[in-house]
């Protein structure tokens, strides 16, 4: 990395683990969700990504999941190894939500690459991706643990992530609006947690 | 004097010591003569008079550093019962027996409790966190400071420098080369100061640099940890807000650089 760009790194980090990574993970977490409906609805609801043009498809995954992801996660993992975690000398939220925030981005690393090579790499050989899929990937109770960890760790972070965006570019300044930060963000957590939860058990 | 109050108690310390940089270390514990209103700083100066363990060994005396004995210096700091703190003020009524004494070990260690905080006086020097007023001729008088700032200004300026901010944070290590809480915390001073701020673009510019602000991750234990109240955790988010700024006007170009 050239000298003195650190600063513009590290606020492109930030600024991708929410647009568009975290928008991502909102929309996946909230398409995921009509599988509450049962199967046809979740096969309708995916199957609209198939009206899409296939090259516009591939396109856009590339543009806005992978490349923003692989920077933000493998910058992020330098970041997350520069640490030297304390949380047993100082034990308090903001400095453990410091170490879950890096804890879980090290754990999505794995979960994601998991991810997409059950689900979008079968598909590009040639496996159809639809209800009945993710129905045998979590027919494993060791699989449906490994789905919710790996989605809390995803709402989470984000939803942390979010209150660390806010102080990054001096939107909440004052001790007051980080708390308020706190608890919108944690009610965001929860959210994000039910509607992801939620999703992954209806298909067992 | 000292003789003269016998308490018949005594207080237990446990030191972590080592002999020369970068040396072994080891615990020594130690058993000191209990005197009421003693701080740390009384039962380490009976260790360099009787310089013996608890079960009798002889050592060398222990070494740390001092100054003011009174939290304004900062040179006094240690690791008390795993708290970073001033050893001058931690009295010993008020911690649990053992009392562990480390050095703060985000610093280089000199020796026993003594360490070297020279990253945190370049810091300073890199931030320019000082007034420039010299000049050829005399500038004469600078602007005015409203009363309400200087008043929240001078909790900034009470920083000593003490490095207990830099041992609370995760991201100060030698794995990183995070200038740490302090300098950043110094910069909003003197980027506040009337006069100060005719170069804030300068110590803005020193900050976004590497090492700089954008290593804060924000776990808020330094604010968690200043022995003087610092707001630093409000310095940095304020100094975010000031870096978004400043990086828009460096990208698109103005001529206000420091209004
Ligand atoms: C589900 C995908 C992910 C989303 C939605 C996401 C989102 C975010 C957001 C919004 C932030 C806040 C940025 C800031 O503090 O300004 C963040 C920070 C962070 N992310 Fe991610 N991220 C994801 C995956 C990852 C992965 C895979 C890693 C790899 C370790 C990672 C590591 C980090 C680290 C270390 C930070 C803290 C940066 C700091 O505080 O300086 N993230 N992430
Ligand atoms: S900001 Fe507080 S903890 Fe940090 S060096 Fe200054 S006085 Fe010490
Ligand atoms: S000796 Fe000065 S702060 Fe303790």
């Amino acid at each position: 990395m050239s000298k003195d760009r650190e600063f513009l790194w590290r606020r492109l980090h930030s600024l991708l683990g929410i647009i568009p990574v975290g928008l991502f993970l909102v929309f996946h977490l909230s398409l995921n969700f009509t599988a509450v409906g049962g199967e046809d609805a979740y096969n309708g609801a995916t199957g609209m990504m198939e009206l899409v043009p296939h090259a516009l498809l591939l396109v856009m995954e590339w543009v806005i999941i992978y490349i923003p992801l692989m920077f933000h996660a493998f910058y992020g993992v330098y970041i997350a190894f520069t640490a030297t975690n304390n949380t047993s000398r100082f034990s308090t939220f903001r400095n453990w939500a410091f170490r879950l925030q890096r804890m879980t981005g090290i754990f999505l690393v794995v979960f994601i690459a998991w991810h997409i090579f059950q689900t979008r790499i079968q598909k590009a050989l040639g496996a159809e991706v639809n209800y009945d899929m993710m129905a045998e990937i979590v027919a494993s109770p060791w699989m449906l643990g490994f789905y919710i960890v790996g989605i809390l760790s995803a709402t989470f972070h984000l939803a942390n992530g979010i209150w660390g965006f806010l102080v990054s570019w001096g939107i909440t300044q004052s001790p007051k609006s980080q708390q308020i930060a706190t608890y919108v963000t944690m009610v965001i957590f929860a959210i994000l947690s039910i509607v992801g939860v939620a999703a992954i058990v209806s298909f067992v | 004097m000292m003789e003269a109050v016998n308490t018949g108690k005594t207080v237990e310390l446990i030191i972590v010591r080592q002999d020369t940089e970068n040396g072994q270390t080891r615990e020594e514990k130690f058993s000191v003569p209990y005197r009421p209103g003693m701080n740390v700083i009384s039962a380490l100066m009976h260790i360099q008079k009787y310089p013996v363990t608890a079960d009798g060994k002889q050592t060398t005396p222990v070494t740390w550093d001092m100054n003011c004995l009174e939290e304004v210096c900062g040179a006094c700091s240690m690791v008390i019962n795993g708290r970073p703190q001033q050893s001058c003020s931690a009295l010993v009524d008020k911690l649990t027996q053992p009392i562990r004494l480390e050095p703060m070990k985000t610093f280089p260690v000199v020796r026993d409790l003594q360490v070297d905080r020279s990253r945190m006086f370049n810091a300073l020097k890199k931030v320019k966190a000082w007034v420039p007023i010299d000049g050829t001729y005399d500038l004469g008088e600078g602007p005015r400071m409203p009363e309400r700032k200087r008043q929240w200004a001078y909790e900034l300026s009470k920083c000593m420098t003490c490095g207990v901010c830099m041992e609370a944070c995760p991201n100060v290590s030698e794995k990183a080369s995070f200038i740490g809480p302090a300098p950043l915390s110094q910069v909003r001073l003197f980027n506040t100061h009337p006069t100060g701020a005719m170069n804030k673009d300068e110590r803005l510019a020193a900050i976004m640099g590497d090492g700089g602000l954008a290593n804060c991750g924000n776990s808020q234990n330094c604010v968690a940890a200043c022995p003087k109240g610092i707001p630093l955790t409000t310095s940095i988010a304020a100094l975010n807000r000031a870096a978004t700024v400043q990086m828009f006007k460096n990208f698109f170009g103005s001529d206000h650089m420091v209004d």
